[in-house]
């Protein structure tokens, strides 16, 4: 039964990407337009989406950052420590 | 109904785990079952009931081995629960030593859990090091001996750091053995010393090394036990010794940060997620320095949810490794349709850890970082949600995909062989799965057994604002990743980590060994044939007269019944120093049992 859900998912990518996008978007309007930001910590907590754009952009970070870090010379081949 | 007679849990898998050989094959199964749900039991039996048992005096120490509290009974709670879903996962394993190294390794966690001092501390402690390492070398790669020596070296390390704090603590304080709070406010020398114990346990870098080091090169049950136990109890003792220590909040955030960017690099699923139990175990530890009661129960309540969700991750990827022999995403990919209920089991594991509402750790991770903000430390409740986005990325993200969806990485032998694991296995994630949508369902369940539960009760995580953040960060962190996707496809690499320092000074040390000190022995030797050889063997000959003469006949009858034992001492020596360990740990697991029994 967990094979087929996700065979018929694929089947039918293109329209799951653009559901996924409208998840996307109705979280942030969700957020905007309903839920009470009296307990932010932070300023900048108020302002619309903040959340939205402080998860993709600690990802895009995360990313790019360890990366980088990583072709210092930190990746090594497999065999580094054999003799 | 509890009386004053306490039964120490540890004594149970002790006990249990030296019968385990003497069990007829048919019983087996159903004995590995039984001793696991008794010890569960047994922790169970404790509720309510708090105090102080199992009191023993040793020379002149009062050794205390059962002081049962709220915040004892939630990790022994959980760590009795793990150690039933660990064995059931292991069910099918044949070796029985597997299964004794395991228990003994539960059994040392649950001394430390229960001890009221820093010597049984300190016997449990090193229990736990000693047994555990066996689960390194039973996987019985090349890899897995010089990863299970690293290991036992560097908690052997840790182990001493933490033997001179509390001597020195001994000394300082006119003879305080106890383990409680240590009293943070002023720290001093033996204060560190013990701390660097702890925190070397927790991983906490550049302590951390031998933690993905050793858990990626377990066996398959073995590291789903080694995920739980070892940290968790370092978290414990923390909590237990180091509450608003506040040098473990900046330790605690950078070890969520720096688990998250070597998760980025990693290639072998396993070893990613050792490195995200750095990461998590960051949390646990900036939560014990912030150390007001929101962030103890944090720090615990973290702990619970981690053991299982960590356990089920490692169960789902060690599924993969088991059924496989494939661990590294360059060798996987595409396997959705062969292996979809141990994908879905991952699945639940990986949303747990990134703490998505419904999953355990929204509700637990969540206490730690509001901690953060409420403590006004703004800076780690901001870098806390930063790698959360992180565990996503990876553990919830990463993982599954690049094992069950992706590129096609798999040769024929491997699709052939790729298929959902035995029952037992898939009962154990059913479990843990199902527990970590339990705790993240219905919140009365964990909070309820937190060290401060008015505190708990307070908290509520099902806030609207609580949920749509939560929801931005890992939708969004998603949309990153699937925008970024071919800057993580998986590299056939490893990652030089800390352990570079000691695996090459071994080196160096090695080197010294085999040319200078080699040279200097072969010198030595040269030397005492030309000066020491003639008169040694002018005195040999005269004591084989005298032994020919005299000492033969009376010598005779004894030399027979010395090679009787010697025979027998030859199968119990046979030059493996794996094989002497375990001699030696049986005999102390041994000598705690009557201690223990002594005391009760």
């Amino acid at each position: 039964m967990i094979a087929k859900t996700i065979a018929f998912l694929r089947q039918r990518l293109p329209l799951v990407i653009r559901w996924c996008y409208v998840l996307l978007a109705a979280v942030v309007a969700w957020d905007i337009a309903f839920v009470d930001k009296e307990e932010a910590h932070t300023a900048v907590e108020h302002l619309p989406g903040f959340w939205a754009i402080f998860g993709f952009v600690a990802c895009v970070l995360i990313i790019v950052i360890s990366k980088w870090f990583g072709h210092l010379g930190i990746m090594a081949r497999e065999d580094y420590y054999d003799d | 109904m509890m009386t004053d007679f306490w039964l120490h849990p540890s004594l149970i898998l002790i006990v249990g785990g030296l019968l385990l050989p003497l069990v007829p094959r048919s019983l087996k199964k159903a004995f590995l079952v039984l001793v696991p749900v008794l010890t569960f039991a047994d922790v169970l039996s404790m509720q309510g009931h708090g105090g102080t048992y199992a009191v023993t005096h040793f020379m002149d120490w009062t050794l205390t081995f059962g002081r049962v509290d709220s915040l004892a009974m939630v990790f022994a709670y959980i760590m009795t629960l793990m150690c039933v879903i660990g064995t059931i996962y292991g069910l099918h394993v044949d070796r029985d030593v597997e299964h004794i190294a395991a228990w003994f390794y539960v059994a040392g966690s649950l001394g430390v859990i229960f001890c009221g001092d820093y010597l049984v501390l300190f016997l449990f402690w090193e229990l736990m090091a000693f047994s555990s390492v066996f689960l390194v070398w039973f996987r019985g790669r090349k890899q897995s001996l010089g990863a299970g020596y690293r290991y036992l070296l560097v908690h052997a390390f840790g182990g001493l750091l933490l033997l001179a704090g509390l001597i020195l603590r001994y000394q300082a304080t006119g003879g305080d053995l106890s383990f409680g709070p240590i009293g943070v406010d002023n720290p001093t020398l033996p204060t560190y010393l013990i701390m660097a114990g702890f925190i070397l346990n927790a991983a906490v870098p550049p302590l951390h090394a031998w933690l993905p080091d050793a858990y990626a090169e377990a066996t398959v049950s073995g590291s789903v036990f080694m995920c739980a136990f070892t940290t968790k109890t370092a978290v414990y003792a923390l909590a237990r010794a180091f509450a608003g220590m506040e040098i473990l909040v900046p330790l605690g955030v950078i070890m969520a940060l720096y688990g998250v960017v070597y998760a980025v690099l990693e290639n072998d699923c396993r070893k990613l997620l050792a490195y995200h139990i750095i990461s998590q175990v960051g949390y646990m530890v900036a939560g014990v320095g912030i150390g007001t009661q929101l962030a103890i129960n944090g720090a615990c309540a973290h702990a619970f949810a981690h053991i299982l969700y960590k356990g089920l991750l490692f169960m789902g990827c060690g599924s993969v490794l088991q059924m496989t022999g494939k661990s590294k995403f360059t060798d996987l990919g595409a396997l959705w349709s062969r292996m979809p209920r141990t994908f879905i089991f991952t699945l639940i594991g990986g949303l747990s850890i990134s703490a998505f509402p419904l999953f355990s750790g929204f509700v637990s991770k969540s206490m730690v970082i509001a901690a953060g903000f409420e403590s006004h430390r703004l800076w780690a409740g901001f870098l806390l949600l930063t790698a959360s986005a992180g565990t996503f990325l990876h553990t919830g993200l990463k993982v599954p995909y690049f094992i069950w969806f992706g590129k096609n990485n798999c040769s024929q032998e491997t699709l052939d062989k790729a298929v959902d694991p035995p029952r037992n296995m898939q009962v154990a994630m059913l479990i843990a799965a199902f527990l970590c949508i339990f705790i993240g369902c219905y919140t009365p369940f964990l909070y309820n057994m937190l060290p401060y539960p008015q505190a708990a009760a307070d908290f509520h995580p099902y806030t609207p604002d609580h949920i749509s953040e939560t929801l931005q960060i890992l939708l969004f962190t998603a949309l990153g990743f699937f925008l970024f996707l071919k800057k993580l496809t998986p590299e056939p690499t490893i990652s030089i980590d800390l352990d570079w320092f000691y695996r090459m000074g071994g080196r160096g040390f090695y080197w010294l060994a085999k040319k200078p000190i080699q040279w200097a022995d072969t010198c030595v030797g040269q030397a005492y044939q030309v000066i020491g050889l003639i008169p040694l063997m002018a005195t040999a000959k005269f004591w084989s007269w005298f032994d020919w003469e005299a000492i033969d006949g009376v010598v005779d009858g004894l030399a027979r019944n010395v090679q009787g034992l010697g025979a027998k001492l030859r199968n119990v020596q046979n030059g493996q120093l794996q094989y002497n360990i375990i001699y030696a740990m049986t005999f102390v697991a041994l000598v705690l049992v009557i201690f223990v029994f002594a005391g009760s």
